[in-house]
């Protein structure tokens, strides 16, 4: 009836994780009970759960990458604590314990912080800087985020059902086989990137059409913000690597589940086509991960500066050949496979190519900067920081890209500081520059800027304690993803690495302060007009929060910063444009129908994992049912009427008007 | 698609609703016209939005059929003294599958061309044999299955059995997929007439069927013919 589900599945005998899913299942009733005795349950409902509003489905992205990020973060501070310990002892954390934490850290971290973290952010600024009302497919977004949510709600329900995979972040076979994985930690794994996987293809799919068919009038390719260049980059990617992804852990689950042979040892299979296939699609994700931020630190850059991004074009040309350049390096994830020196050096050669156009990027940048007025809040604050530490992580990768050097690091702590390095110093500095730079646009008011700065100099410190003696250990020889060691020279090093992480756990106490404390003074730091930092593209042309239309009319683009030329040309002319006849719009009604989807994907992945094969077909099912449901509706938009939009949008004329009469006072 | 700017009076596809062709309201970013935001001024229209989307979602599923293509390719010769595909492949019942899939296509084709002058019955007619069609390929599809199964030559004996039943597997999963959306198509046409909801859905799943097709013809080149030659 219930499959493999026993009592013997929950870790009575296990004390840590017990109390940790006791302690989550504990936070998750009172929030839960909160929110009913609040009464808060039919506005989540109505204006969150089922909506299809792609600034709300971004914000509750990143909320998710944000709540992920303490899981495993949690994860990260036991790993090196357990290191900082287990010095010619077993530390605290028995071997079968300590190799799931570090399969959940790095499957966490990436497929469910950073990647919802960016596209929380393509999410609520893409449409915004485009000028245009919503994504091409509004509900199918919201299928997207909640097929993630299931993804993640599975992988932490293996916190407290059963156990997770032990087999390292990309489940190597013949490891992740049932030969040698014959629990469910593996099934957990496979069934929950399925889902959140299936999802973020659709995000892929529903972005590059969004941003190549639905742009405001007169925004040409060469007028689009760099972010959404590099948002564009990043689908493109997502549409053709995360395609593979599936079929490889597919394929993995027909070795597990029906007794197929595509990696196992015996009868003919192939283990490194598996390692073949998970990076053919694992290259392209770190760039998946890294261009967005890329155009968030063009964003920042330029608006913090006062002056447009430098180089517009040749950013555009390094964006894009990085996107094509980065399905051609696969291989150099595993140069010890025994390919032979050509095929290393070939890929060897590719690798160090790609540093060209980042190179490209990092000197716009630098130049952007150069000659202008440069503020220094917490946003350009992480985006230097990033500077910094990526052309260092930057640097050790090129070193990798040597085979012959590859072959003395290969799969040590020092593989582990690279990436560490540029996944921290690149994508989670640029997420949250993004964060503080478009919080007010999604929320209306600003975060507190004395607590970003101090995030910000507790996470850089840390980050450089924590990492940089991991490149030392791992010079000294250490591997990676040991539970214990018995060499002294590496014990300090370890030691001050441990340092490093509880000043990163400060730095994230600072945010979680800053978020705090920005929401109890929000009236102080409203953002009245819509515009905070004097920026230049279309998102800061409407109020902030947007109406759920984003644009009364949609804006008429003339140049490169669509923006900044409207705000040039009212400050000139002392007096905005005419006020346009305003005609009713028609949104996309709001619907259960990710929700609902979510709810039948959660129920066949446990159903898969636990092998409750009747359960299976119900979601199945259901699953399919709910898409009728769907499709058989007759009423897909709802009317906004003219004079609703007339006066929000004549609303948001006035306060210009008033910004204009402040701006006008100097000159 | 160079429809695009036919002028609503002779526009037989219903494109859209373009008070005047989409280039002219460039730099007219004011005019009120893209008040519904759906095709107007800027962005495209709602037919062209969703046949474009359909249209990546296609090439990721060719992708993701391409890894499975690869990893026949690498594992064909991995048959750990079981039985090859010369031994196992016949090339009748793979002729008839093939027939019987192109024509379906040709049917879902003509089904299309009788939705597109809004003739009920014939797009009916169409979609049926479309489906009829279809089941007759999954059939023959499955016989052979269960046959090879039958012989001991099921997707456990060996590496290369894995790689085939997984890759004609998949492209049978698809074929089984869109039968069960044909169905629900024809339910919608049915109850719901053509409305442009209903034909951009036909439109998809048209693109969709014709995917199918091209990736059967590789499939039927790559597995069976040079199968059975080599």
């Amino acid at each position: 009836m219930l499959g493999k589900l026993t009592w013997a599945a929950i870790p009575f005998d296990q004390p840590i994780p017990l109390a940790a899913s006791g302690l989550m299942i504990v936070v998750m009733l009172v929030v839960l009970v909160w929110v009913v005795a609040k009464g808060y349950v039919p506005y989540l409902w109505r204006e969150w759960i089922t909506s299809v509003d792609h600034k709300r489905i971004g914000v509750m992205y990143t909320l998710m990458a944000m709540v992920m990020l303490l899981r495993g973060f949690v994860d990260a501070l036991m790993m090196r604590t357990q290191q900082a310990v287990a010095f010619q002892s077993q530390g605290y954390l028995p071997p079968d314990h300590y190799n799931q934490i570090f399969s959940a850290h790095g499957t966490i971290m990436i497929f469910f912080v950073a990647m919802p973290f960016v596209i929380g952010l393509m999410n609520v600024v893409v449409p915004l800087q485009l000028g245009v009302r919503d994504v091409a497919f509004p509900t199918l977004n919201s299928v997207s985020f909640w097929l993630a949510a299931s993804g993640m709600l599975l992988i932490n329900v293996s916190l407290v059902v059963g156990e997770f995979s032990q087999a390292g972040w990309l489940a190597y076979p013949p490891l992740s086989e049932l030969q040698y994985s014959p629990g469910v930690g593996v099934d957990y794994y496979i069934w929950a990137l399925q889902i959140s996987g299936a999802g973020t293809l659709m995000t892929g799919i529903n972005l590059v059409t969004t941003i190549l068919k639905m742009r405001a009038p007169g925004m040409s390719y060469l007028r689009m913000p760099m972010f959404c260049w590099t948002s564009l980059a990043s689908n493109l990617l997502i549409v053709a690597a995360f395609p593979i992804l599936t079929a490889t852990l597919a394929m993995l689950a027909l070795d597990r589940y029906l007794g197929f042979h595509f990696f196992t040892n015996e009868a003919g299979g192939n283990m490194m086509m598996y390692v073949n296939l998970i990076w053919i699609w694992g290259h392209p994700e770190v760039y998946i991960l890294i261009l967005p931020v890329f155009g968030v630190f063009s964003e920042v850059i330029s608006t913090f500066s006062s002056k447009p991004l430098f180089g517009y074009r040749s950013m555009v040309l390094a964006t894009m050949s990085i996107c094509v350049l980065s399905f051609l390096v696969w291989l150099h994830h595993f140069f010890t496979m025994g390919a032979g020196a050509n095929v290393n050096a070939v890929f060897g050669i590719a690798t160090m190519i790609i540093a060209v156009p980042t190179g490209v990027k990092v000197f716009n940048w630098l130049f952007t900067m150069y000659g202008g007025r440069v503020r220094f809040t917490s946003p350009v604050l992480w985006t230097i920081g990033f500077m910094v530490t990526f052309v260092i992580g930057g640097m050790t990768g090129v070193l990798m890209a040597v085979p012959p050097a590859d072959f003395l690091v290969h799969n040590s702590l020092f593989l582990v500081a690279h990436f560490h390095n540029v996944i921290i110093g690149g994508v989670l500095f640029g997420a949250f520059a993004g964060y503080t730079y478009w919080f007010p646009k999604a929320f209306g008011f600003t975060l507190d800027e004395r607590l970003g700065k101090l995030a910000f100099w507790l996470w850089i410190i840390g980050f450089y304690l924590a990492f940089m003696p991991l490149y030392v250990v791992g010079l000294l020889g250490m591997t990676r993803r040991m539970q214990h060691y018995d060499v002294p020279q590496w014990r300090p090093w370890l030691l001050l690495a441990a340092v490093g992480a509880l000043f990163i756990l400060a730095g994230i106490v600072a945010q979680a302060a800053q978020l705090w404390v920005s929401i109890r003074d929000r009236g102080r730091l409203r953002d009245v007009f819509g515009d905070p930092w004097d920026g230049r593209s279309l998102e800061w042309a409407t109020t902030s929060p947007p109406p759920a239309f984003n644009f009364a009319v949609l804006p008429n683009v003339e140049d490169e910063e669509p923006y900044w030329g409207i705000k040039q040309r009212a400050l000139a002319e002392q007096r905005l444009i005419q006020e346009p006849d305003y005609e009713a719009i028609e949104m996309p009604r709001n619907s259960p129908t990710g929700v609902v989807t979510a709810f039948f994907t959660t129920i066949m992945g446990f159903a898969l994992i636990w092998h409750i094969w009747w359960m299976v077909l119900l979601g199945l099912v259901g699953a399919f049912a709910t898409f009728v449901v769907f499709a058989w509706r007759d009423v897909d938009e709802y009317e906004i009427p003219a004079e609703e939009v007339a006066r929000l949008d004549r609303e948001r004329r006035r306060l210009r008007e008033e910004a204009l009469a402040t701006l006008r006072q100097p000159a | 698609m160079s429809d695009v700017a036919v002028s609503p009076g002779t526009d037989p596809y219903r494109l859209g609703h373009h008070p005047h062709p989409p280039g002219h309201s460039h730099g007219h970013g004011h005019d009120g016209d893209e008040a519904t935001g759906h095709g107007e001024g800027g962005p495209a229209s709602k037919r062209i939005v969703v046949a474009y989307g359909f249209w990546i979602f296609l090439l990721s599923d060719i992708i993701m059929f391409s890894a499975f293509f690869a990893t026949y390719a690498v594992l064909v010769d991995a048959t750990a003294g079981g039985p090859t595909g010369q031994d196992l492949f016949g090339l009748t019942r793979v002729a008839i599958e093939t027939a019987a899939l192109l024509t379906s296509s040709f049917a879902c084709g003509l089904a299309m061309i009788a939705s597109q002058v809004r003739n009920h019955l014939w797009t009916q007619i169409g979609l049926l044999a479309t489906g009829l069609l279809g089941l007759v390929f999954l059939a023959l599809e499955l016989q052979e299955f269960a046959i090879m199964i039958a012989e001991g030559a099921g997707p456990a004996r060996s590496a290369f059995l894995s790689a085939f039943f997984a890759l004609v597997g998949l492209h049978g999963l698809h074929v089984f997929s869109g039968l069960l959306w044909l169905g629900t198509m024809m339910a919608q046409v049915a109850v719901k007439g053509f409305h442009p909801r209903i034909l951009r859905r036909l439109m998809c799943f048209s693109l969709f069927w014709h995917a199918l097709d091209i990736i059967w013809v590789a499939l039927f080149t790559v597995v069976y013919l040079i199968g059975t030659t080599s």
